[in-house]
C-alpha cells in the first residue's frame, strides 16, 4: 500500500529526516512515535506529499505520489493535520460533506447518491449525526474533531495520515475515536499511518510502531518488538517501565517519577498489634505487596496488613462484602488495607524476625491443620470448604524486583510444606503427610527501599531467611496449635 | 437557500427600482416601457439614471464578491479590497494613467480599468508577501497593518501625482471622490467584460474555498490544487477590485460589510455565499448611491462617504467580536 524509500529532507538547510524506508499493507495501523522535534509530523507532512523530500520516494500502490495529480491523490490518501480552527462557523454537515471534494468534477459538479451517503455514513461512523446542523464551534473539543475525523472518513480515501488524532481529548474520547478508527481498519482494510504522542494509545491500538529518534529510524516493528525497557528510555531519555496490559497482548509503560523521599523507609515488629480480634501490621507507609487474601489479593501498595480471627462457622458466601464492611467498621482504609482471615486464636500468632544484611524480615505465622491436605492427593476429596487455614505474612526491609517476588512466594510456600512435614501433618483422607491446608494465604511485602535484590530464590540472601523464617515460624504455630484445644 | 436567492434578488429589482425613479425628477414604472407619454422622463431614466444604477451594482457586486473571495481565502473576516490596500493599488494604476495620459491604442477607453487592476494585483503581491514575510501564519492584525501602510504609501505616491499635476487636476480629483455619477454606458461597457470574467473566475473556485477554509495542507490533502486555485482567486479578485476601483474611484467596506451580513444570515457555504454577496452587493451601493445623491439636494455626497458610514461601524463589531472569541 504504501511504500517510503529513503526519505531525507526536512526544514531549511539542515536535514531533519535521514535515510527512512518502511513500507505499511493495507489494512494495517502503524504508530509513529517518538520525543518532541524528531520529525515525526515532517514524515508525515512528505509522506502525504505537502512536503517534497530532498532524497527518497514516497510509493502509493506502487506507484510515487508525484505521479498522481492533486485530486486523485486525494481519493487514495487523505492527512488531518493537528489544527484546524477555522475564521468561519460552518455546520458539521457542511464540514463532513467537503470531505466528498475529490469526488467531484464538471463545472456544476452536483452532488450525487453516492457522495449523501458516503457523508451519511462518516457521520453514523464518528457518532456525529446528532449534531448534523450545529455550528462547528457549539462543539465541545472532542466532537470537533469526530467531525474532522468525518470529513477524512467522507474522502474515502484508502490510506489515512493522521497527527495525534486524540489530542486534547478525554479519556473516553480518546477511546471512541481510537476505537472507531481501529474499527475501520480491521473491518473496511483501511490503512491509517498516525502520529502518536501517548506511546500507550500507540501500543494497544496499533499493529506496528515505528519509533524515530532524530529523524531517523529507531526501530520498527510489533509494539512488543519496539517498545522495550532500554529503548524507550534512551530514546526518550527518561526512566519507565514496561508492563503487560491487563486485557490485550500489548506492553503498557509507565513513567518512574524520580522523587526525593525524605522518610526512612524501614518497618520494625514495633508496627505489629495482635488483639483478640486480628493480627495487624500498620506500616507507616506503602509496602509493596504480593498476595493471596480475602481483599486486596494480588500486586500493589497497601500500608495495614490484617488477619482477622473467624468463629468456624463463618458464613463465606458473602466475604466480600462482609469483610469489607468489617474494615470500614475497624477504622481500617479498606483501599489501603489487605485482608486474610482465620479461624485460629490470633493469640497463637507466632512472629519471629531476622536481622539480615539488607535489613529485617518479619515472619507472621497463624496455623490452624485441622482441615490439612495433601496437595498430590487433593482430586480424591470432594468435601466441603472449611475454614482451617496457615496464613504466612512475610515483610522484607528491602527493594524486590516482580519476579523476586515471585520466587519469594514458591520459596515460602515451600519452607510451610516442609514445616508440615517436620511436624508430621496427615492429610485425615489420603493419610499422607499434608503439604498445606485448602484455603493458605500467604503475602510477601517489601519497603522497596535499598539496592534491588532481582531474585527470591533458595540461595539468595532473602531467599534464605524466607526459607529459614517461615519453616521456623510455621513449625512453632503448629506445635502451639496442637497443644490448645482441637 | 431558496429563500435567501428570492429575497435577494427581489432586494435587488426594488433597489433597481428606487434607484431609476427617485430623482430631482419623479419617474413612474412604465415609463421603463412607454416612451411616448413622457419623453423626457424616458431619456433622464434611460440616459442618465439606468446607466448609474447599473454601473453602481456591477461596482458593489464586483466589490463583495472580491471581498467575499478575499476573506475566505486568507481564512480572515476582515479581509477586503479596502482594508488590505488593493483598492489604493488600483487607484495609483488609475491616477498614474490620467497623470502620464497612458493610452494604449490598441486598449483604448480600456487602458485604465487595466491599469487599475494591474496596480490593483501588485499591491496584493506586495501586501501579502510582505506581511507572510513578517509572520508565516498571515495572522489577521499582520494582514490589516500591512494593508494600511501600504495605503498610506499609496494614498502618498497619489497625493505627490496630484501636487505634481497641471491640467489633469481637474480630472483627477472628481475620479478620486468616487462617484457613479454621470459616467453613462461607456463606463457599463468598460467594466462589464472585466466583471464577467472575475466572477467567473471566483464562481469557478467556490468549492475551493470552502476546502481551503481548513487551511492549505487540509485543502491538498483534500485534492485542491491549492497553489493555482490560490492565484487564480488572487486575479479574480484583484480583476474585479481594479475594475471597479477604475470606474468609480475608491468605494471602502462594501466589500467587508456584504460578506459579512451574508455569511450571518445564510452561512459561509462558498457555493451560495459568492452569488449571494454578488447580488446583495448589488443592492446595497444601488441604495448608497441613491441616498448620496438624495440626502442633501440638490448637491451630492460621495458615495465612499455613505458606505464607510455603514461599514466602519460594522468594521468595529466585527473586530471587537473577533477578538472577544479569542479570549
Amino acid at each position: 500500500m504504501l511504500k517510503v524509500h529513503n526519505i531525507s529532507g526536512g526544514y531549511g538547510a539542515a536535514p531533519i529526516l535521514s535515510e527512512i524506508s518502511f513500507q505499511v499493507e493495507k489494512g494495517k495501523m502503524i504508530g509513529i512515535l517518538g520525543p518532541n522535534g524528531c520529525g515525526k509530523s515532517t514524515l508525515l507532512k512528505v509522506i502525504s506529499g505537502i512536503m517534497s523530500p530532498t532524497f527518497g520516494n514516497v510509493f502509493i500502490d506502487g506507484k510515487e505520489i508525484d505521479q498522481y495529480s492533486t485530486r486523485e491523490l486525494a481519493k487514495k490518501m487523505t492527512i488531518l493535520p493537528q489544527l484546524h480552527a477555522t475564521a468561519f462557523s460552518s455546520t458539521v454537515r457542511e464540514t463532513v460533506s467537503i470531505g466528498r471534494y475529490p469526488h467531484q468534477s464538471g463545472f456544476f459538479s452536483s452532488w450525487r447518491a453516492e457522495d449523501e451517503s458516503a457523508v451519511k455514513k462518516a457521520m453514523q461512523q464518528t457518532d456525529i449525526e446528532k449534531y448534523e446542523n450545529h455550528y462547528l464551534e457549539f462543539l465541545s473539543g472532542g466532537e470537533q474533531q469526530r467531525v474532522f475525523i468525518a470529513q477524512a472518513l467522507a474522502q474515502a480515501s484508502s490510506l489515512l495520515l493522521l497527527d495525534e488524532p486524540t489530542n486534547h481529548l478525554d479519556i473516553a474520547h480518546q477511546k471512541q475515536i481510537l476505537d472507531m478508527i481501529r474499527k475501520e481498519v480491521t473491518e473496511n482494510d483501511l490503512t491509517v499511518v498516525s502520529v502518536f504522542h501517548d506511546i500507550n494509545l500507540a501500543s494497544l491500538y496499533c499493529d506496528e510502531i515505528l519509533l524515530m529518534e532524530k529523524g531517523k529510524v529507531r526501530a520498527y516493528g510489533a509494539p512488543h518488538e519496539v517498545l522495550l525497557e532500554e529503548k524507550v528510555m534512551a530514546v526518550y531519555d527518561t526512566r519507565i517501565s514496561i508492563q503487560a496490559h491487563p486485557e490485550q497482548p500489548k506492553p503498557q509503560m509507565t513513567i518512574l517519577p524520580d522523587l526525593q523521599d525524605t522518610l526512612e523507609k524501614v518497618i520494625t515488629v514495633e508496627h505489629l498489634n495482635i488483639t483478640n480480634e486480628y493480627v495487624e501490621f500498620k506500616s507507616p507507609f506503602p509496602l509493596k505487596v504480593l498476595s493471596s487474601a480475602v481483599h486486596n489479593a494480588g500486586m500493589g501498595w497497601f500500608a495495614n496488613f490484617v488477619n482477622r480471627t473467624v468463629a468456624p462457622n463463618y458464613d463465606i458466601d458473602n466475604v466480600k462484602e462482609e469483610y469489607y464492611q468489617y474494615l470500614v467498621d475497624k477504622d481500617f482504609s479498606p483501599t489501603n488495607t489487605v485482608g486474610m482471615m482465620t479461624a485460629v486464636d490470633t493469640k497463637k500468632a507466632v512472629v519471629k524476625n531476622y536481622s539480615m544484611p539488607f535489613g529485617e524480615v518479619i515472619v507472621v505465622v497463624t496455623a490452624g491443620v485441622g482441615n490439612a491436605i495433601d496437595v498430590s492427593q487433593s482430586y480424591k476429596r470432594n468435601d466441603f470448604f472449611r475454614v482451617g487455614t496457615i496464613n504466612t505474612w512475610v515483610l522484607i526491609n528491602g527493594k524486590l524486583s516482580d519476579e523476586a517476588f515471585v520466587q519469594a512466594m514458591m520459596t515460602a510456600t515451600e519452607a510451610k510444606s516442609k514445616a508440615l512435614q517436620h511436624e508430621e501433618v496427615y492429610d485425615s483422607v489420603s493419610n499422607t503427610i499434608a503439604t498445606g491446608t485448602p484455603t493458605d494465604s500467604l503475602l510477601i511485602a517489601s519497603t522497596q527501599a535499598g539496592e534491588l535484590m532481582q531474585y527470591g530464590g533458595p540461595i539468595t540472601e532473602v531467599g534464605q531467611v524466607i526459607g529459614k523464617g517461615v519453616f521456623e515460624a510455621t513449625v512453632e504455630a503448629v506445635q502451639s496449635y496442637r497443644k490448645g484445644d482441637r | 437557500m431558496v429563500f435567501a436567492y428570492s429575497s435577494s434578488i427581489l432586494i435587488l429589482f426594488v433597489s433597481i427600482w428606487l434607484g431609476v425613479s427617485i430623482g430631482s425628477a419623479d419617474i413612474p414604472l412604465s415609463t421603463l416601457w412607454d416612451n411616448e407619454t413622457n419623453p423626457s422622463a424616458y431619456s433622464i431614466l434611460w440616459g442618465i439614471r439606468m446607466p448609474r444604477v447599473i454601473l453602481a451594482g456591477l461596482v458593489g457586486s464586483s466589490l463583495a464578491i472580491a471581498g467575499a473571495a478575499f476573506q475566505g481565502l486568507l481564512k480572515n473576516p476582515l479581509a477586503d479590497p479596502y482594508t488590505l490596500g488593493i483598492s489604493s493599488g488600483a487607484s495609483v494604476g488609475a491616477v498614474a494613467t490620467i497623470f502620464f495620459s497612458l493610452s494604449i491604442p490598441v486598449l483604448g477607453s480600456y487602458t485604465l480599468p487595466l491599469f487599475g487592476m494591474v496596480g490593483a494585483f501588485l499591491s496584493m503581491i506586495l501586501v501579502l508577501s510582505f506581511a507572510r514575510l513578517i509572520d508565516r501564519s498571515m495572522k489577521m492584525e499582520t494582514l490589516i497593518l500591512t494593508g494600511v501602510i501600504f495605503s498610506s504609501f499609496l494614498g502618498s505616491c497619489i497625493s505627490l501625482m496630484i501636487a505634481l499635476t497641471g491640467q489633469q487636476l481637474r480630472e483627477i480629483t472628481s475620479w478620486l471622490l468616487g462617484s457613479v455619477s454621470m459616467r453613462g454606458w461607456p463606463y457599463v461597457q468598460m467594466i462589464l467584460p472585466f466583471v464577467v470574467i472575475g466572477v467567473i473566475l471566483l464562481w469557478l473556485n467556490r468549492r475551493e474555498l470552502n476546502a481551503m477554509m481548513y487551511g492549505d495542507e487540509r485543502a491538498q490533502a483534500l485534492g485542491v490544487n491549492v497553489k493555482l486555485r490560490k492565484y487564480l482567486i488572487l486575479a479574480g479578485g484583484s480583476m474585479l477590485t481594479g475594475a471597479a476601483v477604475s470606474v468609480s474611484g475608491t468605494i471602502g467596506f462594501v466589500g467587508l460589510v456584504v460578506p459579512h451580513m451574508t455569511r450571518m444570515l445564510w452561512g459561509t457555504d462558498h457555493r451560495h455565499l459568492l452569488t449571494l454577496s454578488f447580488l446583495n452587493g448589488a443592492s446595497l451601493l444601488i441604495i448608497c448611491d441613491l441616498v448620496s445623491r438624495t440626502i442633501i439636494t440638490p448637491s451630492e455626497l460621495p458615495i465612499g462617504v455613505i458606505t464607510a458610514f455603514i461599514g466602519a461601524p460594522v468594521f468595529s463589531y466585527i473586530f471587537f467580536k473577533q477578538r472577544r472569541s479569542r479570549g
